[in-house]
């Protein structure tokens, strides 16, 4: 039982930057059917400005959690911006293979120029203590604990998912975006600049991934190398497509259930963690490819 | 004159679907457009208010050339479409409908005035306010679009088959909704496949064949021409 719980903790807590990552995954699809690969690359930028800026910001504000995380995300907000401006932009009306094949590309290169020995450098780097890790006990005779940066992980990620709930729902913007979502044309007869919410969505998305850079370093105290997002970007855009992609809500769930399902599976066998992410695209695919709260839509021609 | 549509030609592709049209709308007036299933009506909407582009030709609006303008501007200069099938945004509730299309008013103090107006004109838009308006009935649904066209305040509609799938009674209401707002001062160019209806309401009426304007007068004329009565009056 206390296994049991202290494993549903731990999926919560992976569960949580999973979810910052598969927001952005899900909001860029939902707007321009990309599927941004280098979203994976965005979270790992998010994680090295944490590594780079932690140092600058505690000696500045004194205090480094919340100022890096925000410069963070900020830059990354930035990056994404860039990134549609320059790669997608001119590829917009273009078939959309052009745009996924130019993703990818992005993708390599962002990994690549950031393991650049004057850049990023390909090698390991100690994560600087953003906190103080501390382990608190749960009272009772399960022996289950909770460390303070797991506290910080579900906190953060709550506070950041229940902001852009609030903003894609309650301002105009964001009304504009799902508009923008469900039909473009139309749209733009309401007068809503195009460009300028596809922007925003490129803005949004990336600053959650930056957050969730911040939240996994953090948590694991270490980046192994500017290769280091492909993995949990993988993992990301699968619980994005449990979800359904597009599908805002959906993309917080499968992400959940994606952290929840690994964190069990590695307790198994470490390999099996990988491995399960991979068994739930599959098993989601074959009964329900447009995922747990998405709708099946049938192309427009 | 507030519309001078100037020989345009708009493709889809390669296949030419305006070939040299020209009309003009005056201020305060009703102009319809009428014709046959791809005849080019929706075409020559969707092309002045931007979404398509003329190929060649151009579009005068209000003195200003809009030949080229992107949609999203050509709304906050004024001009409204009210696109066919509807096109409302079935994942948004009616509010939200309403409030995305404040995105082409500066003035958003108009909002609250140009709301009651909207639920003025469609009560029934006000009781399903918090509803997904994708889950509302075609005839709502009409109204709303309507609504949202009358939500940006713009003097000049477009109304792209609006009696569209609706009963014999909602087309009158409809209409009469048309009539309405011409009289609160918008000019109206009102294209539908109910001919009959559109020249009761209408000051004047182009009629669209294949891709080309094959007659013009005003609503009288065309309503005792005989070929009109004999291809779209029913004899």
């Amino acid at each position: 039982m206390g296994q049991f719980l202290q494993q549903l903790i731990n999926g919560i807590q992976i569960g949580s930057i999973y979810a910052l990552i598969a927001l952005g995954y899900t909001m860029v699809y939902g707007i321009v059917r990309l599927i941004n690969f280098a979203h994976a690359d965005i979270f790992m930028f998010g994680a090295y400005m944490g590594f780079f800026l932690a140092p600058v910001m505690a000696k500045v504000f004194g205090g480094a959690f919340i100022p890096t995380i925000i410069a963070a995300m900020l830059i990354t907000g930035l990056l994404g911006f860039v990134m549609e401006k320059l790669a997608y932009r001119p590829l917009r009306y273009k078939s959309r293979l052009s745009a996924l094949i130019t993703a990818l590309g992005v993708s390599i290169f962002l990994e690549n120029f950031c393991a650049m020995p004057f850049v990023f450098g390909p090698t390991f780097r100690a994560f600087p203590d953003l906190i103080v890790a501390k382990n608190i006990p749960i009272p009772g005779n399960l022996g289950l604990s909770v460390s303070n940066v797991l506290l910080l992980d579900i906190g953060v990620s709550v506070i950041l998912m229940v902001l852009l709930f609030w903003f894609v729902n309650k301002t105009l913007i964001g009304k504009q975006m799902r508009a923008v979502a469900f039909d473009k044309p139309t749209a733009s007869l309401m007068g809503i600049n195009i460009d300028v919410v596809i922007s925003t969505a490129f803005i949004v998305g990336p600053a959650l991934a930056g957050a969730g850079g911040i939240l996994y370093g953090t948590t694991y105290g270490m980046l192994a190398s500017p290769f280091l997002g492909i993995w949990p970007g993988l993992k990301a855009f699968i619980a994005a497509v449990l979800g359904g992609i597009g599908n805002i809500p959906g993309a917080v769930l499968g992400a959940y259930i994606m952290g929840i399902s690994e964190a069990f599976a590695t307790s198994v066998n470490s390999n099996l963690g990988y491995g399960i992410a991979f068994a739930i695209l599959i098993g989601i695919l074959l009964i329900r490819p447009s995922g747990l709260l998405g709708k099946f839509m049938p192309e427009k021609v | 004159m507030l519309l001078e549509v100037r020989n345009i030609d708009v493709f889809y592709g390669s296949i030419r679907a305006l070939k040299g049209v020209s009309f003009s709308v005056e201020k305060g007036e009703i102009v319809s457009i009428i014709g046959a299933n791809g005849a080019g009506k929706s075409t020559t909407l969707r092309a002045i208010s931007g979404i398509l582009r003329a190929a060649s030709g151009s579009i005068i609006y209000d003195g200003h050339d809009i030949t080229h303008t992107p949609p999203h501007l050509i709304a906050r200069m004024g001009i409204s479409h009210v696109p066919e099938g509807r096109g409302i945004f079935g994942n948004l509730t009616v509010q939200e409908n309403l409030d995305v299309a404040l995105s082409s008013v500066k003035d958003k103090k108009t909002a609250g005035p140009n709301q009651d107006k909207v639920f003025s004109l469609f009560p029934r838009l006000k009781e399903r306010r918090r509803q997904i308006s994708g889950t509302l009935s075609g005839g709502e649904q009409q109204m709303l679009a309507v609504g949202r066209g009358l939500m940006q305040n713009n003097p000049f509609m477009l109304l792209d088959e609006p009696s569209m799938g609706l009963s014999p009674v909602l087309t009158e209401e409809i209409f009469g909704v048309i009539v309405e707002i011409n009289q609160l001062g918008k000019t109206v160019l009102l294209v539908e496949q109910n001919a009959f209806k559109a020249l009761s309401i209408a000051n004047r009426g182009y009629v669209l064949e294949t891709g080309s304007v094959v007659l013009a007068g005003t609503a009288a004329e065309l309503r005792d021409n005989p070929d009109v009565k004999k291809a779209y009056l029913g004899g």
